[in-house]
């Protein structure tokens, strides 16, 4: 009985061990496999968001320009009363005038054309005479975008295909638009206007100028308080500090800002600067400060950490030689640790510029037309432009949004590279 | 523009009395430096500090409070047509004389008779002051800055110990920076505990705490606003668990298996690779996660299920249909998904920074007992990492619970009990920004229930940070 056992035993043994590490080979291949698609799967949100927002946000690139010659009337515009003049209509008139299309009693047709003619080149024929009321009786020319509606058109985002009641414009004024194009008075090209222009109720005159400034101006101040703070406070907790209760307190306290929901910052901002101190309501300076207290415990522990690579040989041997330990910390150990605390400054900047939450508790939701006036004046950033504009109902504001991050996310990449390569060239191992 | 021209002066006359002042003690001292206590720099140091420090603290503080000042000098005596209005009438009142004295756009109030000579009268009061605290500050500065100076400069002699007293200085400044941080949490606490004290005052703690009804629309009217109900916050603690658990349903498998894959498996090339990638990921603001979600996600997801809705329709699943033909971009299901890819890199980097702290001979040991490294992550890695592991998922969800920008623009208004994921739900953040976003007074209740909204916030973050960084603490030094 034994005899027939133990020959069957044998094989079965192995057999059992290979059919079990032949399932524990494939269990680690379905592991490995498991992280693999799980990196996959990170890596296709990162490139579907990307590619998701430069496909919304391309067009915004291209602009379409209007250029027209436009005979001043001196029956319709007055000297006296230069500003009295409707010059939209004045533009629409003769424009229609070129189409060969005439204007019925209600003026329905110089409506409908004024839909596609943005009131930009209005103001600027305003702007014209009134500097030079010679003009007046003159023929002058004027370059200036085509109405939203009508560059959606021009970029093919609405199409004739549309049924006529589902578009807001309808088959005249794609005809106009068509006939306009053909005559050489329209022209595509890069829209310099979204970068060198503000906020705009209208959506062709829209553009990031004044938000990137308000953002410059804000980090301005983050970094001219947060910086020199956090380091001289970081620097007293490495090197001078006693170790004791107090030093711990102040490290888990530090740890749990870091940590802190930025929102909860915005209500600190609203409560302690705006209500208390009086400072001005959604002015790069409250912002500023806001966002210096947020990067504050960001730029203390990048900063320790870089001190502490600093080797203690280094103190010892400046010590050794006569210098103070201020004179040690300043002149020896901080320089060494700069390119460590450049870096993480660099990148709490980066994350302050990119922060929406706090910002719209301290007001800087509002709508500013035109560049911030001052540190204490109203002012928006590229963020919350994005909000702003992700907000307003109209159709050409989408691409807008989209492009205005394009440009936010640029200069947060410019930011980060820069902290890379600091890192990089300066980097030191001891 | 005052201020900065005094700064500026400031600036430069504390330069020339380091200059005069390094001179006086290097002649003193017969020109070298052997014969002094510090280095000829730190004289002048320290005569520079007393001519322009305290000076220029001063002038800081007068531009910073001087508005404040000059508001609390006028309402003193207040003249007797005034002083008959109501506590707002008055506010009018002070206000237009601001906007008067610096030429700005008043109220559209008229004042007359008795009135408008109490708002000339106050004007000319008002541009008084003005000019005497703006001159007064900046001639005490002077004063302050020239007497520093005189006294510093009789002081310095070479025998004088200047570095101890500059680096005394330094200290001073050390400890300023170091209790800023204490400072900003007091801050924090101070304001939201304050703030939400008057809050409590005007609606019960246990009817927010615990109240099932939303509705803070209802307290827009002054005589309902203590009414029971409308600031019952269990509504959106609801919302805000529902968005945070799908969030960490998406975050929490995929952050912790790219995390094994990057520490365990992945080559050096493909984590150089990868890992900046996910950097990447970790550093879009979440305004831009948010239009993606609003966008892009939600239209999707909404057509989805309408598709879904049609295919179904008219079969034995008909009411399902029905309900998913209904359905709106902002579920909770979108804001979850987009917050949960949000967090992958933030649980993939906090993971991935445990499993490297478990020590090489334990895989080694589990490797050499025959174990393949599917088994020896399982078996060994991770057991030993848990207590991290699920201090990183704390503090996801700490973050996930916080995040505002993603729910405000994808999530709704709408304040409601569910746990149906395709259902539009509020959260906690998106009712502090709509509550202080409009333009109300900072007194209703309406604006203080962001307070106290924001205190519950805060108090809920803080304890999982607690946690969570207590449980890294324990856990490093396990290891160490």
């Amino acid at each position: 009985m034994t005899d027939a056992a133990l020959p069957t035993a044998q094989p079965s043994l192995r057999q059992t061990v290979e059919a079990r590490l032949k399932r524990r080979h494939a269990e680690e291949l379905r592991f490995r496999f498991y992280g693999r698609a799980a990196i996959i799967v990170a890596l296709l949100f990162l490139a579907v968001l990307v590619g998701r927002i430069v496909a919304q946000g391309y067009t915004t690139f291209v602009d379409y320009q209007l250029s027209l010659p436009v005979y001043v009337d001196p029956a319709r515009v007055q000297v006296d009363d230069l500003s009295g003049a409707n010059y939209d209509l004045l533009i629409a008139d003769q424009t229609l005038a070129r189409l060969g299309e005439k204007d019925d009693e209600l003026g329905t047709q110089s409506g409908k054309l004024m839909e596609l003619i943005s009131t930009d080149l209005g103001f600027q024929v305003l702007e014209k005479v009134k500097a030079d009321h010679s003009l007046i009786g003159k023929t002058i020319t004027i370059t200036g975008p085509v109405r939203a509606d009508g560059q959606l058109y021009y970029k093919g985002q609405m199409k004739r295909t549309t049924d006529e009641s589902e578009r807001k414009l309808d088959n005249q004024q794609l005809a106009w638009l068509d006939r306009l194009k053909a005559k050489g008075l329209v022209k595509g090209g890069f829209n310099f206007g979204f970068l060198t222009k503000s906020d705009s109720t209208e959506p062709e005159q829209a553009g990031v100028l004044g938000a990137i400034v308000g953002s410059a101006m804000m980090l301005l101040v983050t970094a001219s308080l947060a910086i020199p703070v956090g380091v001289l406070a970081a620097t007293y907790l490495e090197e001078f500090a006693p170790k004791g209760r107090w030093s711990d307190l102040i490290e888990v306290n530090i740890n749990n800002l870091a940590a802190v929901p930025s929102i909860v910052y915005g209500l600190l901002g609203l409560a302690v600067f705006i209500n208390w101190l009086g400072v001005p309501r959604s002015s790069p300076l409250v912002g500023g400060l806001v966002m210096a207290l947020m990067a504050l415990p960001t730029v203390i522990i990048a900063t320790r950490s870089a001190l502490k690579a600093v080797p203690p040989s280094i103190r010892e041997a400046a010590l050794g030689v006569g210098a103070s330990r201020t004179q040690t910390v300043f002149h020896h150990v901080l320089p060494l640790a700069m390119p460590g605390v450049m870096t993480g400054a660099i990148l709490s900047l980066a994350h302050a510029l990119g922060e929406t939450a706090p910002l719209l508790m301290i007001g800087m939701i509002s709508f500013v037309p035109g560049v911030p006036q001052g540190f204490t004046g109203a002012a928006t950033v590229l963020p919350v432009q994005v909000f702003i504009w992700e907000n307003a109902s109209e159709r050409a504001f989408e691409e807008r949004t989209a492009a205005a991050i394009l440009v936010l996310l640029t200069f947060m990449i410019i930011m980060n590279m820069a902290a890379i390569l600091l890192r990089r060239r300066f980097e030191r191992r001891w | 523009m005052l201020t900065w021209v005094a700064l500026l002066a400031l600036v430069l006359f504390s330069g020339t009395t380091y200059v005069a002042a390094r001179r006086k003690v290097s002649a003193a001292a017969g020109g070298s430096p052997r014969n002094m206590h510090s280095l000829p720099g730190y004289y002048g140091a320290y005569v520079a500090l007393w001519a322009g420090a305290p000076a220029a603290l001063l002038v800081l503080l007068a531009a910073m409070f001087g508005g404040r000042l000059e508001d609390a000098l006028l309402r003193v005596q207040p003249p007797a047509a005034v002083a008959q209005l109501t506590p707002a009438e008055q506010q009018v009142f002070f206000d237009d004389v601001r906007a008067t004295a610096h030429n700005l756009q008043a109220s559209e109030t008229s004042y007359e008779g008795p009135m408008q000579a109490a708002l000339q009268a106050k004007t000319a009061q008002a541009r008084q002051l003005e000019a005497l605290i703006a001159y007064g500050s900046v001639a005490a500065a002077a004063v302050l800055a020239l007497s520093g100076v005189f006294l510093a400069l009789r002081r310095i002699r070479p025998d004088f110990r200047a570095r101890n007293k500059v680096e005394g200085w330094v200290a001073g400044l050390f400890i300023v920076c170091s209790v800023t941080a204490i400072l900003t949490t007091v801050g924090i606490v101070g304001s939201l505990v304050w703030e939400s004290l008057r809050f409590f005052h005007a609606v019960p703690l246990q009817d927010f705490l615990l109240g099932r009804e939303w509705d803070p629309q209802i307290a827009m009217r002054s005589d309902q606003y203590a009414s029971k109900g409308a600031f019952g916050a269990v509504p959106l603690f609801a919302g805000t668990f529902l968005i945070m658990i799908i969030a960490m349903i998406v975050a929490a498998p995929i952050g912790l298996f790219s995390a094994i894959y990057l520490s365990e498996y992945a080559g050096g090339l493909s984590r150089a690779v990868v890992k900046p990638l996910l950097e990447i990921l970790a550093g879009v603001p979440t305004v831009v996660y948010g239009f993606f979600a609003a966008l892009t996600v939600g239209p999707i997801f909404r057509s989805g299920f309408h598709a879904l809705g049609e295919a179904l329709a008219g079969g034995p699943l008909n009411s399902l249909a029905l309900y998913l033909m209904s359905v709106q971009n902002q579920m909770a299901l979108v804001a979850g998904a987009v917050m949960g890819i949000m967090l992958i890199p933030f649980v993939s980097s906090l993971s991935d920074d445990i499993i490297n702290s478990v020590p090489q001979a334990l895989r080694d040991g589990s490797l050499a007992m025959g174990a393949t490294r599917s088994e020896t992550v399982k078996k060994v890695v991770l057991p030993a990492a848990l207590p991290g592991i699920m201090a990183a998922m704390l503090l996801a969800v700490s973050r996930a619970v916080g995040e505002t920008m993603i729910v405000t623009m994808a999530a709704g208004l709408q304040a409601k009990m569910t746990i149906n994921p395709l259902d539009t739900v509020t959260t906690v953040t998106v009712q502090i920004v709509t509550l202080l976003t409009g333009d109300q007074e900072f007194d209703s209740p309406k604006t203080l229930a962001a307070f106290g909204l924001g205190l519950t916030l805060f108090v809920v973050t803080f304890l999982l940070n607690i946690i969570a960084l207590r449980i890294v603490q324990k856990y490093r030094e396990q290891y160490d």
